[in-house]
């Protein structure tokens, strides 16, 4: 008798006396998962077999022919690992110069805060570990508190801090109506919130809108944070990516750092250094004084310890090698601009074309938003058929993503919008 | 607006009320031997393999991958889907439960990325904490002191199985069939498929059957930890064993599996979860359902390490040099064995130590107690964790002498 054969036999005779309890699966009542909103739009793009179908669903960026691009500075600084380093543990923290540099670019080069060590960082799997970390780290010793997300967001967003069992209030943020920002709405939420509450704020390039505060509004924002004491939390995932200009982008929390907020930064360099994959970025918590900077990161680390134990090195190897080298720093500050300046160049081209065809409706948000998407404005049933219509790949809430527009396909994708939406 | 506002802004950090966390024990070791200046000093903490002179080891293999990407101009550095590299979790299924296994071949297996031994274990934690109908896993004592955070944060309530037996330095096996015997029905049970660490006290095949058996028929869930595939005996096929025994059965089963260790790719974190299912229906819904914990942990994983991982595991001649440079590793540390347990026989020092080469894998559980390692540390510059367990990974020929003299000290001096 075959091994199986005596299995399948014992297996009958104890499904009789236990009901069949092994012999079912244990998974009978796992429901299919509804397909990650963002994601899933590439998933149906590749799946699509139209000649002239265009991805401006998720926000990776593409050159003017539709490619990913890595960038010259990241070859270089691949070049240098490949065959000279070893593949030793991170400590659980992660590489320190790479937090190092890190720092710098969200504190300020000079900045007094990094001089005195009042920084807790830790590295993280981009941004999104970054957020899961800090609202982890929320729940462990804020448990009482609740965190603010403006709407809309990053749809992650809301799955993060759920995952991490802190409960989500929402506060007004987009303005529909004139396609900007509800400033007067906003802040009425801040003054309305409980005092000491936590709130995500998107650093720049607002995701998915494109729309952000301008100086004098961070300043008031700021202001109000104080008068209340609420916790800002930064995630900032498109810095240099917005402007072009690393620093420019880093305003909003440079604002709240003069105002000596006690501040949380989550950062990226999955956009900036087009190192999506890699999953490099890093979570800082602004604290009193060094001592407490130390407790906190610990306390971080031990956090991360069960998750992934530390995080991966490679792209972390990348990251310290360009910003500590000062001619590859150069360069991948040239190059980001150019990426920068691509997707301002491609908003100025979508709103122009739309405007040439004589569209009744005004698209001047395409050139006030800023940063890699667009909130179109269009509805979910228009998006749906933008794409059953036109092979068009975009998020239901209207997002375009900027970066996957290129001189090849503005025209195809300002009319294909402007037939959608001329009888709006 | 110029004039600061007083009411409701608070000048204290909102996270002044927290203490400093204390030192992982096991990274926390490395840390220690970091910090100490003495030119004798020996790492024997944490499980990282180093080469007879003591050096990191990058597998020839793993170069050559390495080498074959940079030079690839068309690779870009994309999201990887949120299951993660399909190429390297197809191989990697079929790595731990072998090429011809039944349930590859239907379908019946759910393989994602993730992040190495430690990150497959907590999606796979956390699956289970939502769509489980049990919410405890048993893990074994002792284990890796990482198991019961990981799976706690991840939702589960942990309990323990009798496994290590300090009066032989082996196998509790009737402790372990009692434990999982009295176990609820449907339990979840942490089994460690080869290599257990920290003791290096593996059940036998035939014990391996009769646990088999045991858990099946009361229902138990086995979650397999496969850190050290090829690493234990020097042969993959080998240390998989137990593993493919459960699956042989037609029964459904997790498995993490680490690449940390048996490719070296430690610091690049790579690894995989593999679920195995009933049916390929069943398969695909789980699936879905490891997206939805995954995506708001880290969207999806690093490219890098799966990259070399599948780059290697589809060249037949990449393979086949792996496996060779993987058996050099298993017999070296085979090789620190005997001579530890030659050197402490040479010098007479009290108890019986063939536990050293019996064990099997990267640690060996010495039975030295927290004093005699604390001696050590202090005079001898010893650094190992305080349940007295030892890397044999991070010893050589040279350094055998100075751990034999440590041991011979401690076990003489302090008791």
């Amino acid at each position: 008798m075959t091994f199986r054969a005596v299995m399948s036999g014992r297996a009958r005779r104890l499904s009789s006396d236990l009901g069949a309890r092994w012999m079912s699966t244990w998974w009978q009542s796992v429901e299919p998962a509804p397909k990650d909103p963002i994601l899933g739009v590439t998933e149906a793009f590749l799946a699509d077999p139209s000649p002239n179908k265009v991805n401006v669903g998720v926000g990776a960026y593409r050159d003017d022919n539709g490619k990913p691009v890595v960038l010259e500075c990241v070859r270089e600084a691949e070049r240098r690992i490949a065959g000279n380093l070893n593949m030793e543990y991170l400590p659980m923290g992660g590489s320190v110069k790479m937090v190092e540099e890190t720092l710098k670019l969200a504190y300020g080069e000079d900045s007094e805060f990094i001089k005195d060590k009042r920084i807790a960082a830790v590295q993280s799997l981009s941004g999104t570990g970054a957020c899961r970390l800090f609202a982890d780290f929320q729940k462990r010793f804020r448990p009482d508190s609740q965190i603010y997300i403006p709407v809309p967001t990053w749809a992650n967003h809301h799955n993060i801090w759920r995952d991490a069992q802190v409960p989500q209030r929402t506060f007004h943020y987009y303005h529909p109506e004139s396609r900007g920002l509800d400033f007067a709405a906003l802040m009425d939420d801040i003054k309305n919130a409980p005092n000491g509450s936590f709130f995500l704020l998107h650093a720049c390039a607002h995701n998915p809108t494109g729309v952000d505060p301008s100086e004098d509004q961070w300043r008031e924002i700021s202001y109000q944070f104080k008068a209340k004491g609420h916790f800002p939390f930064f995630d900032m995932a498109y810095q240099g990516f917005a402007s072009g200009d690393p620093e420019r982008d880093a305003k909003s929390i440079r604002i709240f750092l003069e105002d000596r907020h006690l501040i949380g930064i989550a950062q990226s360099y999955a956009k900036n250094m087009g190192l999506y994959g890699q999953r490099v970025g890093c979570l800082s918590v602004l604290c009193e004084d060094e001592k407490q900077a130390v407790a906190v990161k610990s306390q971080l680390q031990l956090l991360a310890r069960p998750m992934y134990s530390n995080p991966p090195l490679h792209g972390a190897l990348i990251v310290s090698i360009i910003l500590s080298d000062p001619e590859l720093k150069k360069l991948w500050l040239k190059e980001v601009k150019v990426m920068a300046d691509r997707i301002i160049g491609m908003r100025t081209a979508l709103r122009e074309n739309l405007e040439k065809l004589g569209s009744p409706l005004s698209w001047e948000h395409i050139t006030n938003q800023i940063g890699m998407f667009c909130y179109s404005g269009m509805t979910p049933e228009q998006v749906d058929s933008l794409t059953k219509e036109f092979h068009i790949y975009m998020t239901r809430n209207g997002r375009i993503s900027m970066a996957g527009v290129t001189t090849g396909n503005v025209g195809y994708l300002a009319n294909a919008i402007h037939e959608i939406t001329k009888s709006a | 607006m110029s004039a600061s506002p007083t009411s409701g802004f608070h000048a204290d950090s909102v996270f002044a009320h927290i203490d400093r966390a204390p030192e992982d024990p096991i990274l926390g070791v490395t840390v220690a031997y970091n910090k100490d200046p003495s030119p004798i000093k020996l790492n024997l903490g944490v499980g990282a393999y180093r080469t007879e002179e003591g050096k990191p080891l990058v597998l020839n293999v793993v170069r050559q991958a390495e080498q074959q990407l940079v030079n690839d101009r068309s690779r870009v550095k994309e999201y990887l889907p949120i299951v993660g590299l399909a190429d390297f979790n197809k191989l990697s299924a079929k790595l731990i439960l072998g090429a011809d296994s039944p349930a590859v071949q239907e379908n019946r297996v759910t393989t994602v990325q993730c992040l190495s031994g430690t990150g497959s274990l907590r999606v796979g934690g956390e699956f289970l904490a939502r769509h489980y109908h049990q919410r405890t896993i048993y893990i074994p004592l002792p284990t890796w002191g990482n198991h019961p955070k990981v799976f706690t944060l991840a939702g589960l309530s942990v309990k323990t199985y009798r496994y290590y037996d300090p009066a032989t330095r082996g196998l509790n096996f009737q402790g372990l069939l009692e434990d999982l015997g009295s176990a609820p029905s449907g339990a979840i049970v942490l089994l460690h498929a080869c290599a257990h660490n920290p003791t290096g006290v593996d059940p036998t095949i035939q014990q391996w059957e009769q646990i088999r058996q045991l858990m099946r028929s009361k229902s138990l869930l086995p979650f397999f930890d496969s850190a050290y595939q090829g690493f234990a005996s020097g042969s993959l096929d080998a240390d998989a064993q137990p593993v493919r025994m459960f699956v042989a059965d037609g029964g459904e089963c997790l498995v993490a599996q680490s690449y940390a260790k048996n490719m070296g790719l430690y610091g690049e974190r790579v690894g995989a979860l593999s679920i195995v299912c009933k049916t390929a229906d069943v398969a695909s819904r789980v699936e879905s359902q490891l997206k939805l914990v995954i995506r708001p942990m880290y969207s999806n994983p690093p490219i890098h390490g799966a990259s070399i991982v599948a780059t290697i595991l589809k060249d037949r001649d990449m393979y086949n040099e792996w496996t060779i440079e993987l058996k050099a590793m298993a017999d070296r540390i085979i090789s620190m064995r005997q001579k530890l347990f030659d050197a402490l026989r040479a010098r007479g020092t009290p108890g019986d130590w063939s536990h050293i080469i019996k064990q099997i894998g990267m640690f060996t559980f010495t039975g030295l107690n927290s004093e005699q390692v604390a001696f050590m540390t202090k005079e001898y510059h010893i650094y190992m964790t305080s349940d007295g367990r030892i890397s044999m990974a991070g010893l050589s020929s040279k350094t055998v002498p100075h751990l034999a003299d440590a041991i011979h000290a401690a076990v003489t001096r302090v008791v």
